[in-house]
């Protein structure tokens, strides 16, 4: 069944308009290149050059904040739900 | 004490066991900032009027366009022009003639934000880019505001409340904002006057349970709205040690302008 991915309004033109998607991955590192392979130019979206993921993008593993749990070393199963959560600032 | 004037306009909400009497002359004593006169900022300062807070600041340096009116439901048609606070002060106190209405007619930067927020007890941040949002949620960690951070994008929006030395601040959450040119436009945006509505009733909700004591803020938990799918969604905000404003060893320690990179606001854009 794989990990369900939510996929925030400014990178759904990346994802063909859908806000959900699956992947299969071990651990967020793994989530993020089987995201590029499925959607390219993802991956610059969500990490900087050196791979780190970038300081206005966080990714949630069933609501929790991966800073806060491993990083990209975060692992997952499936039946996980991961969320990307850019900030935003419009008013 | 309440005039009797004052028991018959707040009666509905006088009534509420949380609030009685005592609750509505906090809401009359409270000083309340609301940082941009626009998507948010209109809504949530209706609110605010009308349940009777007693002095309420509005900072804006814009004025009305016409392509404001579709979300900015403070304005009207004939305020084309005005400048934005005049037109909220006219509308708000046509709503409570009981309050005092502040129209603070200023771009917030670095040099200014300390003096304008201070008169306050509690600052909503209705701005419109990531420069003012970042200043103000810095501004409020230094000088111990509580700040009700709202924030849209399209489809989305987004709340969070930051009690300065309890809660994660949004810097705890998103420590930098994106680099010019990494998150599309103004001009690619777009916005849903609804989505703007329900972002900004929240955030008064906010202010109004934090004025009366009453329920539990949104401190520590990012509220996340989906207007396709009408969901709302909550995830955990821990607070961050390593927080460049608020962790354990702050790395800023004085206020950032960061670089505007919208460039509709050079020709007079939305304002913050």
């Amino acid at each position: 069944m794989g990990i369900k991915v939510r996929i925030p309004t400014p990178l759904q033109k990346l994802t063909k308009d859908k806000e959900v998607v699956e992947c299969e991955a071990n651990d967020v590192k793994g989530l993020v290149e089987d995201l590029e392979k499925r959607y390219p130019g993802i991956k610059t979206r969500l990490c900087d050059d050196g791979g780190k993921l970038r300081k206005f993008i966080n990714i949630y593993v069933n609501d929790e904040d991966i800073r806060f749990l491993k990083m990209d070393q975060t692992p997952l199963k499936d039946g996980d739900e991961v969320s990307i959560i850019p900030a935003i600032a419009g008013g | 004490m309440l005039r009797e004037d004052q028991i018959e306009r707040y009666s509905r909400q006088i009534i509420l066991p949380n609030v009685g009497g005592k609750g509505q002359e906090k809401l009359l004593n409270a000083k309340v900032l609301v940082i941009g006169a626009g998507g948010l900022g209109s809504p949530a300062s209706l609110y605010l009027a009308a349940a009777g807070i007693g002095k309420l600041g509005i900072v804006d340096s814009d004025a009305v366009e016409l392509n404001n009116l579709q979300r900015q439901i403070l304005h009207s048609t004939k305020e084309v022009g005005r400048p934005k606070v005049e037109s909220a002060r006219d509308r708000l106190s046509a709503i409570n003639t009981d309050i005092e209405v502040i129209p603070i007619k200023k771009r917030l930067t670095s040099e200014n934000i300390l003096d304008v927020i201070k008169d306050y007890d509690i600052i909503l941040d209705g701005s419109d880019n990531f420069p003012t949002r970042y200043l103000v949620n810095d501004a409020c960690v230094l000088s111990n505001k509580t700040l009700s951070h709202g924030g849209i994008f399209r489809f989305d929006g987004q709340a969070i409340t930051i009690i300065p030395g309890k809660s994660p601040c949004y810097r705890c959450l998103f420590p930098e904002p994106p680099p010019p040119g990494a998150v599309p436009g103004c001009q690619e945006a777009g916005i849903l006057g609804a989505v703007a509505g329900v972002i900004g009733v929240i955030q008064a909700n906010e202010v109004l349970k934090l004025i009366l004591g009453i329920g539990e803020p949104l401190a520590g938990r990012l509220l996340i709205f989906n207007a396709l799918d009408s969901s709302f969604r909550i995830v955990k905000v821990p607070k961050n040690k390593d927080c460049p404003i608020c962790g354990e060893s702050p790395t800023i320690k004085k206020l950032i302008d960061y670089e505007e990179f919208c460039q509709l606001r050079k020709k007079g854009g939305r304002g913050r």
